[in-house]
């Protein structure tokens, strides 16, 4: 890396915030962005950064404060917008258009025509080639893009935004379902991107691939950005540090109670990929009543297939399950609901909450007869229950005869998981609890597993979060690629062995030194 | 100590629950409307008899609206219903006249009680069809019932080449009497008709606000997936409401069979649409999770009174068609308008109270 001091600030946020209904997500905001450097953005869950960038790339428009392009205020109404300033993003979410091929998907809302109007398909194949070719996918153009791997729809999305030709290109995330010989292969076209001068914006949780590739870095925690530095002068602990802040987070301690029998466990379990090959590879592992048993892994890992195999979502899954000891032959999720499985899903919006429905009618979805004598609802119990709901788990609401849609994140995902407890399970499956929520309610919902656990429910928790598994666990489990990677006690696990066991799913890992760094 | 703002907050929202409120009831608003218009415009309006006569023809509507709403609620749409009403007229008729014939030289007669529960078995399995269809093939519920729709056709007309089966009074000898009496009977002064509306829609409203069924119909409408992760079995309340779509086609049929004492296989040619339209109307989304039974009554019987009223005033029967599409378009224009409206609101309860 040569003379990192002095190139140019092309980007720069002042003073930028952005309120949504019920929560504010980015707090005066003051952000800078360089040319021909990888710009690091870090934080936890839920702190802001893909905010931040949807407020650069136009598809967010901040509350508050100014956006300065070169030194000239400028405000973008739509991504289009900015996209013709030459900001380009890659999203976190694919958003990509499964029914159409590669080529089409690439050159999307600015496809190439000829005299007449008509697309010239030949010519965008050809475009779209040279693209791939620098991604050494292996992808054709033509190739639709729901037959791609998720790894490879991602590097669909990147050739997509370096194929705008941006100068400032935002990447969120964008490793997330690579493996490790693709991210070599982004790395060297992110170097390559850096040499003719564009500013890149990169995103991570991998703490190790931003000190790799980064030359600024700016941590942002819960909305507000607490440091930002050069990357020469920083080192894994300080940004720890500026992540965490000296009010480390609020995890509930352990009890110190010890687990009980074996109260739940999962024999031989198999899920086929539509495309090929398991999404769920032989996967058994076994949880012990009052035990928290974190599941680690990338995105696309197969935890949270897992966890759907489990509840009975995927006929074609093979493999057997128990609870107490005793097989579940019961293959469809209301008879082992019944059972006392019960899953907290990882998409609140589109599989946990019906929106439109009040917050009381969602408590009690899932457990409607426990409630109803013969075919009549009682109100009076129905309503009790919620009332008790509420007050436990804390749920900030007026009336429970509010639309759900009206709480905030922290408070929706309380109501999720009342539902769940609603049913009175014995074996708890939550994916990714605390993703999108405010750092109080993350507090409430650790404290509530800790207080689940000290009862004697089993809680198999997924997460990508570092942090978070160490923390809360009693036994980590690890999956990459489907299978499951590594089982470590929480005395003997560390961070680096759970993030080289995450690498393990994808076959021989052609470097090492990713993981060298702590 | 939370008392000071939240009065605050209830009082400075006040102003926009009005008129929340008022959007709220604009269906029975309209209803009144359409109600002390007639009164005025159309001479014997008011009359019992009129009134009466009224009544039984929104109740036919109304019998296919409930269906439909539960059905639009699920996030579905049943097209069969206009077609079930006439396949089960020519069920009803038929046996009445016919019997079944065993081909062994007997034929079984079947009393009118029995006539009406086999057509409505009818009714409930041409319903189940669509259901299967939907939950078991995967057909989406506008293609499905859309070939039910012709195929349900189709059967009425071959069962008798498309002829009418005229007079239904049956024969004493074998029992098959009395079959008049769903259309033309009155208990305390009202028609059969009437009362088994007043019935079925009690029966439906209860369905809807206190039984986990009832809830899980709006759950599966609202979210299918988060339903399903939840234990729901969206495959059984769809079939229950397609069931029940075709269960209310089945009474309509009856009771037109009933009236005329003949069954002609064209009964209940687009019948569908102002089943439909009453369900809007009476503020069913038709992108599923909500809807109320009393709102899709009040709605038929703003779409009947319309369409008698304006027939009364002597009104060409052309303009009505314009008329009935127009207030339609107005319901739903003002039913978004509302949703708006209610947000906002709700987000200046919420600013206030924190």
């Amino acid at each position: 890396m040569s003379a990192t001091a002095e190139r140019e600030i092309i980007l720069k946020l002042e003073d930028v915030s952005k309120v949504y209904s019920g929560t504010v997500a980015v707090k005066r905001a003051n952000f800078e962005v360089r040319k021909g450097a990888v710009n690091v953005l870090v934080g936890e869950n839920g702190a802001g950064k893909s905010t931040l960038m949807k407020i650069i790339a136009g598809v967010e428009r901040p509350t508050a404060g100014r956006i300065l392009l070169e030194g000239e205020e400028v405000s973008f109404s739509s991504s289009g917008d900015a996209v013709n300033r030459g900001i380009g993003m890659v999203f976190q979410e694919l958003n990509l258009f499964g029914n159409m091929s590669v080529a089409e998907n690439i050159f999307a809302t600015r496809e190439i025509t000829n005299r007449f109007g008509k697309i010239d398909r030949k010519e965008q194949e050809r475009r779209a080639a040279e693209f791939l070719e620098r991604l050494q996918a292996g992808i054709r153009p033509d190739m639709l893009v729901e037959d791609l791997r998720i790894g490879q729809q991602q590097l669909v999305e990147i050739a997509k935004a370096v194929s705008l030709d941006a100068r400032i290109l935002i990447m969120d995330e964008p490793t997330s379902a690579l493996s490790a010989a693709e991210v070599e292969i982004l790395f060297k076209v992110i170097a390559d991107l850096k040499a003719r001068g564009v500013a890149i914006v990169y995103i991570s949780h991998r703490l190790e691939e931003l000190i790799r590739i980064g030359d600024y870095i700016t941590v942002l925690r819960d909305g507000r950005i607490t440091g930002q530095e050069e990357m020469k002068n920083v080192d894994t602990q300080w940004i720890v540090r500026q992540m965490i802040g000296s009010d480390a987070k609020d995890f509930a301690k352990a009890d110190g109670h010890l687990p009980g029998e074996e109260i739940f466990r999962a024999e031989d379990i198999c899920l086929p990929r539509a495309i090929g090959g398991l999404a769920v590879d032989h996967v058994s592992l076994s949880l012990r009543a009052g035990e928290i048993l974190g599941i680690y892994g990338l995105m696309g890992a197969g935890r949270s297939e897992l966890f759907d195999c489990i509840m009975g979502r995927h006929g074609h899954s093979t493999g057997a399950i128990f609870i107490g000891g005793k097989k579940v032959k019961e293959r469809d999720t209301t008879r082992r609901i019944r059972r006392g499985l019960a899953l907290i899903p990882e998409d609140r919006q589109r599989e946990g909450l019906v929106s439109i429905l009040s917050v009381a009618s969602n408590l009690t979805l899932a457990s409607l007869s426990r409630f109803a004598r013969l075919f009549h609802i009682r109100g009076a119990d129905e309503r009790q229950a919620v009332t008790q709901m509420v007050r436990e788990l804390a749920i900030k609401v007026a009336d429970p005869a509010q639309e759900v849609s009206s709480l905030s994140g922290g408070n929706q995902q309380k109501v999720v998981i009342g539902k769940a407890l609603l049913t009175e399970p014995k074996v708890l499956l939550m994916d990714e609890p605390s993703r999108g929520i405010d750092v109080g309610a993350k507090a409430d919902v650790f404290r509530t597993m800790r207080k689940l656990s000290r009862d004697g429910l089993g809680i198999l928790f997924a997460t990508s979060d570092l942090d978070e598994v160490m923390a809360l666990s009693d036994r980590i489990a690890v999956m990459s690629n489907g299978k499951l990677t590594g089982m470590f006690d929480r005395a003997e696990a560390t961070e680096a062995a759970l993030v080289a066991a995450s690498a393990l799913g994808h076959g021989p890992v052609p470097h090492t030194e990713s993981t060298a760094h702590d | 100590m939370t008392d000071i703002p939240a009065k605050a907050a209830a009082h400075s929202a006040s102003s926009g629950s009005v008129l929340l409120t008022l959007m709220k009831l604009r269906t029975f608003i309209a209803l009144i409307a359409v109600l002390i218009f007639f009164s005025i415009a159309a001479p014997n309006f008011l009359s019992t008899a009129n009134l009466i006569l009224m009544s039984k023809h929104v109740a036919l509507n109304a019998f296919l609206a409930m269906g439909m709403t539960f059905v639009i609620i699920t996030g579905g749409i049943d097209l069969s219903v206009g077609s079930i009403v006439g396949l089960c007229g020519m069920v009803a008729g038929y046996l009445v006249l016919n019997g079944i014939d065993l081909q062994i030289g007997y034929t079984i007669y079947f009393n009118v009680f029995e006539i009406a529960l086999i057509t409505l078995a009818v009714g409930i399995l041409i319903g189940a069809v669509n259901g299967l269809l939907i939950t078991r093939l995967n057909v989406a519920p506008f293609i499905a019932t859309l070939g039910v729709l012709y195929v349900a056709r189709g059967l009425a007309l071959l069962s008798s080449d498309g002829r009418t089966f005229p007079n239904l009074v049956g024969k004493p000898e074998l029992g098959t009497t009395g079959f008049g009496f769903l259309g033309a009977g009155r208990l305390l002064g009202l028609p059969v008709a009437i009362w088994i509306l007043i019935v079925v829609a009690l029966g439906a409203a209860y369905l809807a606000k206190y039984t986990p069924l009832g809830r899980h119909i709006f759950a599966v409408g609202g979210n299918e997936r988060a339903s399903r992760i939840s234990g729901v079995r969206v495959n059984m309340v769809k079939m229950f409401v397609y069931m029940f779509s075709g269960f209310c086609a089945a009474i309509v049929g009856l009771i037109i069979s009933s009236e005329l004492m003949a069954s002609h296989p064209a009964t209940g040619e687009s019948f569908e649409l102002n089943a439909i339209a009453a369900a809007v109307l009476g503020g069913t989304s038709m992108s599923g999770g909500r809807g109320t039974i009393g709102g899709t009554i009040v709605g038929a019987f703003v779409i009947g009174i319309l369409s008698d009223g304006l027939v009364m005033m002597g009104v060409s029967s052309f303009w009505q068609m314009v008329i009935k599409g127009l207030v339609i378009i107005v319901a739903v224009v003002v039913d978004q308008a509302q949703r708006r409206l209610q947000q906002r609101v709700t987000l200046m309860q919420m600013a206030k109270a924190g």
